[in-house]
C-alpha cells in the first residue's frame, strides 16, 4: 500500500533531475563550462557559501548552545524565531535585510554615515544574505546533538574545576562533533544554492554579487543551454556534497 | 538546486490543471449558447466562457483594470491572467499552456511565439530616470549613471528593459557604472523606492505607478529606444471568439483610456 506513492514521490522528486541530465548540450559542455564568466560566478559562489558558513559556526554554535542548554525562558518562542528563515520565502528574508541594513535600513543608515559601510550590492551582502538563510539548518543541527548528548560528562568536567569555556571546548564540542559537522554541511549547501535572498539583498552585478543560482535564472533569458549546464554544476556538487558528507555523518546521528 | 526549477515544476502543474479546467468549462458552455452579453456588439460571435489572457508583468496594473472592465461589459465571462517575464509567457505557450491572447512586452518574445495570429503593437513604453523622492543623490541626467560614487541599478541586458537601456547608453556614448543588474524592472524600481540607489533606468509606467515613492526625470535619448507591446490572439487559443473579443476591448478607445492613464503611449 505504502509502496506505490513512495514510488511516486520519489518519482516526482527525481525526473526534474534527469530531465536536466537529458536536455544538458553534453556535446558543447565543456566549452560552456570553462568559459570565464561560469568560472567566475562558480568561484564567486564557493567563496561566499563558505564564508557564509565560517560565519554561521562562529555565531551559530553558540545559540544552538544557548538554546540547548541555556535554560533561557521563552526557550520554544525563541527557537522558533531562530527556524523562521528555513519556512520564511528567502525573497522576504532579503526585503527584510534590505530594510535592516540596507543604505536607509534602521541599522544601515547608521553603518553608512558613521563607517561609510553600505552592504547591498557587495560580496559581503551576498555572505549576509546567505548566512542569514542557512543558519538555521546549523542551529538545529547542533542544538539536536547537544540534547543527545549526555550532560553528566559537562557536569564531571566542572566538578573537576574546568571552567565553562574549557567544558565547553575540551567536553562539549567533541562529543557534538558529527552533529556540528552535518549541520555545517546542510548550512553549506544551503548557501550555496541561496537565490531569493541574494538577488534582493544583494543585487546582481557579475564578479560581485553574480552567484551561481543568479546566473541559472539571467541565462534562461537568453540562454537556456547555459543555464542547463550551470544548473547541472551546482547540482553536481550538491550531489557529492550531501552523498559523500551524509553517509558518514547523518548517518550516524539518525 | 535552484528553487527556480521547482516554480517552473509547479507552474507546469498549474497548467496542467488549467488546462483540464479549461476543457471542461469550454465542453459545458456550448459556444454561441444564447449569451445576456449578445446585445453589446451586434457583430461580434457572442462571448463566452473563460478567456485565458497571457500579459508581460509590466501590463499588471492595467490588464487586470481591463480584465474587470471586459467583466462587467460581458457578464458570466471571466478573463484571467497569466502575468510574468514575456519570454517565460512565451515559453509556456510554446509548451502548450492553455492560452488566448497573448500580450508581451517586446515583439521578440512575440516572435519566439510558434502559433501566433497576427500580432498588432498596442502601446508603447519609453524608459525614464527614476530617482528616491527628492532626488538625494542629485541626479540630473544620463550622465550620472557614469558616475562610479554614485548608486545605480539597471536592469540586467537579458530583460527587455536592460536591452533598451543599453540602446539608450549607446546612443548617448555613456558607459554606465551601475552597482546592480537587476533581473527585472521592478525590481530595479523596488532598489529606488527603497532609496538603496541614487537611480534606475525604469520605463515610465512603473514611475508612475510608484508615484510617492520615486520621481522620474525624463532624458531626450529616451526616444532612441521606444518598446513596442504587440499583442496577439493565438491560433490555437480554446475560446477564440474570447480572444478576438478581449483584443479588440484592449484596442478599443476605452482600453487605449485605461493604458494611457498609466503611462504608456499610443502606438
Amino acid at each position: 500500500m505504502l509502496l506505490l506513492p513512495a514510488l511516486i514521490g520519489l518519482a516526482f522528486l527525481l525526473v526534474p533531475l534527469i530531465g536536466l541530465l537529458a536536455k544538458a548540450p553534453w556535446s558543447t559542455l565543456p566549452d560552456r563550462l570553462f568559459s570565464a564568466d561560469v568560472w567566475q560566478a562558480l568561484k564567486l559562489s564557493l567563496i561566499c557559501a563558505t564564508t557564509a558558513t565560517a560565519v554561521c559556526l562562529v555565531l551559530g554554535v553558540p545559540l544552538a548552545w544557548l538554546l540547548a542548554r541555556g535554560g533561557l525562558p521563552g526557550r520554544s518562542v525563541i527557537r522558533a524565531f531562530v527556524t523562521v528563515p528555513l519556512v520564511l520565502p528567502p525573497v522576504v528574508g532579503g526585503v527584510a535585510l534590505l530594510l535592516v541594513l540596507g543604505r536607509r535600513g534602521l541599522v544601515g543608515q547608521y553603518l553608512d554615515a558613521w563607517f561609510g559601510i553600505s552592504l547591498p550590492f557587495t560580496t559581503a551582502g551576498v555572505i549576509v544574505a546567505e548566512a542569514f538563510v542557512a543558519m538555521p539548518f546549523l542551529v538545529i543541527s547542533v542544538e539536536g546533538a547537544l540534547r543527545a548528548a549526555d550532560p553528566r560528562y559537562e557536569e564531571a568536567a566542572a566538578t573537576l574545576g574546568a571552567s565553562r569555556w574549557t567544558t565547553f571546548r575540551r567536553v562539549t564540542l567533541p562529543s557534538i562533533a558529527p552533529g556540528i559537522i552535518a549541520g555545517t554541511v546542510l548550512c553549506w549547501a544551503r548557501a550555496l544554492g541561496e537565490f531569493g535572498a541574494t538577488i534582493t539583498f544583494a543585487g546582481n552585478f557579475p564578479g560581485r554579487t553574480t552567484t551561481m543560482p543568479l546566473a541559472v535564472y539571467l541565462a534562461l533569458e537568453t540562454d537556456p543551454d547555459v543555464a542547463v549546464v550551470l544548473s547541472l554544476v551546482l547540482l553536481l556538487v550538491s550531489v557529492v556534497v550531501l552523498a559523500s558528507l551524509r553517509e558518514r555523518w547523518l548517518g550516524g546521528l539518525q | 538546486m535552484s528553487r527556480r526549477t521547482t516554480l517552473a515544476a509547479l507552474a507546469a502543474v498549474a497548467a496542467l490543471t488549467l488546462a483540464g479546467c479549461g476543457d471542461n468549462s469550454a465542453d459545458k458552455t456550448p459556444v454561441g449558447s444564447s449569451s445576456p452579453s449578445g446585445g453589446t456588439s451586434s457583430s461580434a460571435p457572442a462571448v463566452s466562457g473563460t478567456i485565458n489572457v497571457f500579459a508581460a508583468a509590466s501590463l499588471t496594473g492595467t490588464f487586470t483594470q481591463l480584465g474587470k472592465d471586459f467583466e462587467a461589459a460581458h457578464p458570466g465571462v471571466k478573463v484571467t491572467f497569466n502575468f510574468g517575464g514575456s519570454s517565460a509567457l512565451a515559453q509556456q505557450i510554446n509548451q502548450g499552456a492553455p492560452a488566448d491572447v497573448f500580450a508581451s512586452a517586446a515583439p521578440k518574445n512575440m516572435d519566439q511565439v510558434t502559433d501566433k495570429g497576427t500580432p498588432a503593437n498596442f502601446v508603447k513604453n519609453t524608459l525614464e530616470i527614476a530617482v528616491p523622492t527628492g532626488n538625494p543623490g542629485k541626479i540630473t541626467g544620463l550622465k550620472d549613471f557614469a558616475d562610479k560614487a554614485k548608486k545605480i541599478a539597471l536592469c540586467a541586458p537579458q530583460v527587455p528593459c536592460g536591452a533598451a537601456a543599453d540602446k539608450v547608453f549607446k546612443a548617448a556614448g555613456i558607459t554606465p557604472q551601475p552597482d546592480s543588474l537587476e533581473q527585472d524592472v521592478k525590481a530595479a524600481l523596488t532598489k529606488v523606492s527603497l532609496g538603496e540607489v541614487d537611480a534606475a533606468l525604469v520605463y515610465k509606467t512603473d514611475v508612475l505607478s510608484a508615484k510617492g515613492k520615486v520621481d522620474g526625470i525624463e532624458f531626450p535619448e529616451a526616444s532612441k529606444a521606444v518598446n513596442e507591446y504587440p499583442i496577439a490572439t493565438l491560433s490555437k487559443a480554446p475560446n477564440a471568439d474570447g480572444a478576438k473579443a478581449f483584443v479588440d476591448f484592449v484596442l478599443s478607445d476605452k482600453g487605449k483610456a485605461v493604458l494611457t492613464a498609466a503611462g504608456f503611449s499610443a502606438p
